[in-house]
């Protein structure tokens, strides 16, 4: 009985040891590839730059004043908000903010549609969404700029309609750089919304219409709760990259697009970086996705509390 | 009391409705009449076309052909949400994001409804299904049998002219069925709405309803009470269907009125009421197991050699093969009054009067 007893807590204790071991690669994955990178960002960002890129190891608070605050050429002069930065950022968030909402408006019929295909069906339209991505990123945005640049096909053939006089002035403007953005990340949307829709009991549809509910009442009081999870995963799926994008912003945008993903790319580029800037960049940048995403976190666990 | 209810007014008025998938007919020419205040039953296997009836009633199936005319006005072209009709799902379909109380308002807020009215309302329907301490509850805090009660709640929160209910009962266990019945016989009766139930389950059929209409392949077989349907089935497929039944192969002599005349098995002359106009020739008796007795094999309208018992609780099964080596089964009560004959033994049956009926195919 005793033996019994001694047995079975000598085992628990065994397999506990295991699970630890079993879960071990979890843990290199998250240090080795977010703990270690996250880190070395936030040290480098108190470090001191070297003028031919990267650090001397020596504390410093001047990348994050260097991104809040204008002490004047020589660094002299009282401190005054630096508006460069912040208005950089604030595009960024507006661009970003901006791509996630044409996304959505695309990718909720696109995915509703795909949802109510016949099973066999779904998965054609869903590779038929996917193909494109088999190309690399930065070929997918070159092409978007050649389609669209003044002798591009688009203009070509708008002319030849008749529809425009003069080609349409699109590559340096923040219409192509939402365009890029969007095209980018559109498929970041549709996935999640989908298997959102897929899982959707249709019968809650014909419940609402049974007791009055016309279709946009419908679409409004039952599909889209249902399908808000999908909505949000596909929304933080294409705001946080575009957020941090530099590819579609530097191919398609000019001066007036520069975006925040740019901005920290220049500051790691050749000799002309500024490493402890770049990495205050990002951490502000981390910071402010971090801070949706807690907040979604926080949405969702008190809807499953409920 | 009959009479009363044949003046009754027309309720549901559906005039031969075809409704086709392609080369499929899943309804052909179906009428049917549906009177005020009824508890109407449309019975049959699966497949048999009555969800398919009750949707088009519903509004979710266009149909191909036909008229479905509620109360007078003519409704086969109203999309589902202009139909004052309202029906509980199989599956309940609750709105799982919210409240017990959100569900059974929802088609009182699309109507309109005045808030303070909506609510009483919604007070009034949740207090009918025994649920007012749950209306703060959601859906997948609540069980089965409550869930449906609030699917119930929510289709007659609206005050539907018409409930359709399209197997409600058959995702609850056994028990709560046989209780679910009784209370939502009780609730039809209370609220005086004219319910429209499909099920395949005849048991269901036969204690709730006023009227049945049994249904196969795409037609209606027979509408009937359930006295009528079960004791007076109008051909093969109603007889074996609603309870159990032995179809005796008979040839029939003559027919006339609702009187025939039949060689049973075993030369004997049987005469008993017809189902239809039957053309002298072969032709099918329906007799009810618990409507024989089992006599001396001597003089007896049918005779053969008992096959097997099986013991059923507070019945007997006994199977006895007649000479032409058909299988008839009876049912014989458990009782220390009626001694069984043994397996291997030569009886005789015998019919009561009426008991046996000629079926029209």
């Amino acid at each position: 009985m005793a033996g019994g007893i001694a047995n079975a807590s000598e085992s628990a204790g065994i397999y506990k040891g295991r699970a630890g071991l079993l879960i071990l690669p979890s843990w290199l994955v998250i240090g080795f590839f977010l703990l270690l990178p996250v880190g070395m960002m936030l040290i480098y960002s108190f470090l001191t730059k070297e003028f031919r890129g990267g650090v001397i190891w020596e504390f410093s608070l001047a990348a994050y004043d260097q991104f809040f605050f204008n002490r004047g050429l020589f660094g002299d002069e009282p401190p005054q908000i630096e508006w460069t930065y912040i208005n950089i950022f604030w595009r960024s968030l507006w661009q970003a903010g901006l791509a996630t909402l044409f996304c959505l408006i695309i990718g909720f019929p696109t995915a509703w549609f795909i949802a109510t295909r016949v099973p066999r069906h779904r998965t054609v339209w869903l590779l038929l969404i996917t193909i494109p991505y088999w190309v690399n990123l930065l070929i997918r945005t070159v092409s978007m700029k050649f389609l669209i640049r003044d002798t591009g096909p688009m203009n070509e053939f708008l002319i030849w309609l008749g529809a425009i006089g003069e080609p349409l002035q699109l590559v340096n403007t923040n219409i192509a750089v939402q365009l890029g953005l969007f095209y980018s990340y559109l498929p970041f949307m549709v996935l999640p919304i989908y298997a959102s829709a897929e899982r959707y009991n249709f019968a809650l549809s014909e419940a609402a219409a049974d007791l009055y509910a016309g279709r946009w009442t419908t679409l409004r009081l039952i599909i889209l709760p249902a399908v808000k999870p999908g909505i949000i995963a596909g929304s933080i799926l294409v705001f946080v990259p575009s957020l941090g994008a530099f590819l579609a912003p530097d191919l398609l945008g000019g001066a007036k697009t520069f975006m925040i993903g740019s901005l920290i790319e220049e500051q790691f580029k050749g000799n002309a970086g500024n490493w402890p800037f770049g990495a205050a960049a990002s951490i502000i940048l981390l910071s402010i996705v971090m801070t949706v995403l807690i907040f979604y976190a926080r949405s969702q666990t008190r809807r499953e509390a409920r | 009391m009959l009479q009363k209810t044949q003046d009754a007014t027309l309720a549901v008025d559906i005039e031969k409705v075809t409704k086709n998938y392609g080369s499929f007919t899943a309804l052909s020419g179906v009428s049917l009449d549906v009177r005020d205040n009824e508890f109407f039953t449309l019975l049959g296997p699966s497949g048999c076309g009555k969800t398919t009836l009750l949707r088009s009633i519903a509004g979710f199936e266009e149909i191909s052909d036909g008229a479905i005319r509620l109360y007078g006005e003519d409704i086969a072209g109203l999309p589902p949400h202009q139909r004052p009709v309202n029906t509980v799902f199989q599956q309940y379909a609750l709105f799982p994001h919210m409240t017990v109380a959100q569900n059974v308002l929802f088609g009182l807020q699309r109507l309109r409804k005045p808030k303070d009215e909506a609510l009483t309302r919604c007070t009034e329907v949740l207090e009918l299904v025994q649920l007012s301490a749950f209306a703060g509850r959601y859906p997948n805090q609540l069980s089965g049998g409550q869930q449906q009660r609030v699917a119930l709640a929510r289709a007659l929160a609206p005050k539907p002219k018409l409930l359709l209910l399209d197997e409600p009962l058959s995702a609850l266990d056994l028990k709560l069925r046989q209780a679910v019945r009784v209370e939502l016989k009780q609730i039809q009766k209370e609220t005086g709405i004219t319910f429209i139930f499909v099920t395949h389950d005849q048991e269901e059929a036969l204690t709730m309803s006023d009227r049945i209409a049994v249904m196969s392949a795409g037609e209606v077989q027979q509408v009937g009470t359930p006295r009528e349907v079960y004791e007076a089935p109008r051909n093969r497929f109603v007889a074996d269907f609603i309870g159990e039944t032995n179809l005796l192969d008979v040839t029939v002599t003559s027919v006339t009125g609702d009187q025939a005349f039949c060689i049973l098995p075993g030369g004997r002359e049987i005469t008993c009421p017809a189902a239809a106009v039957v053309d002298p020739g072969p032709g099918h008796l329906s007799v009810r197991p618990e409507r024989m007795t089992l006599t001396a094999p001597t003089d007896a309208l049918l005779s053969g050699q008992v096959e097997n018992h099986v013991y059923l609780g507070t019945d007997m099964q006994v199977m006895v093969r007649l000479e032409d080596d058909e299988v008839l089964t009876l049912r014989v009560q458990n009782s220390d009054a009626v001694s069984i004959p043994a397996i291997g033994s030569e009886v005789g049956i015998a019919l009561e009067a009426g008991a046996a009926r000629l079926l029209a195919d």
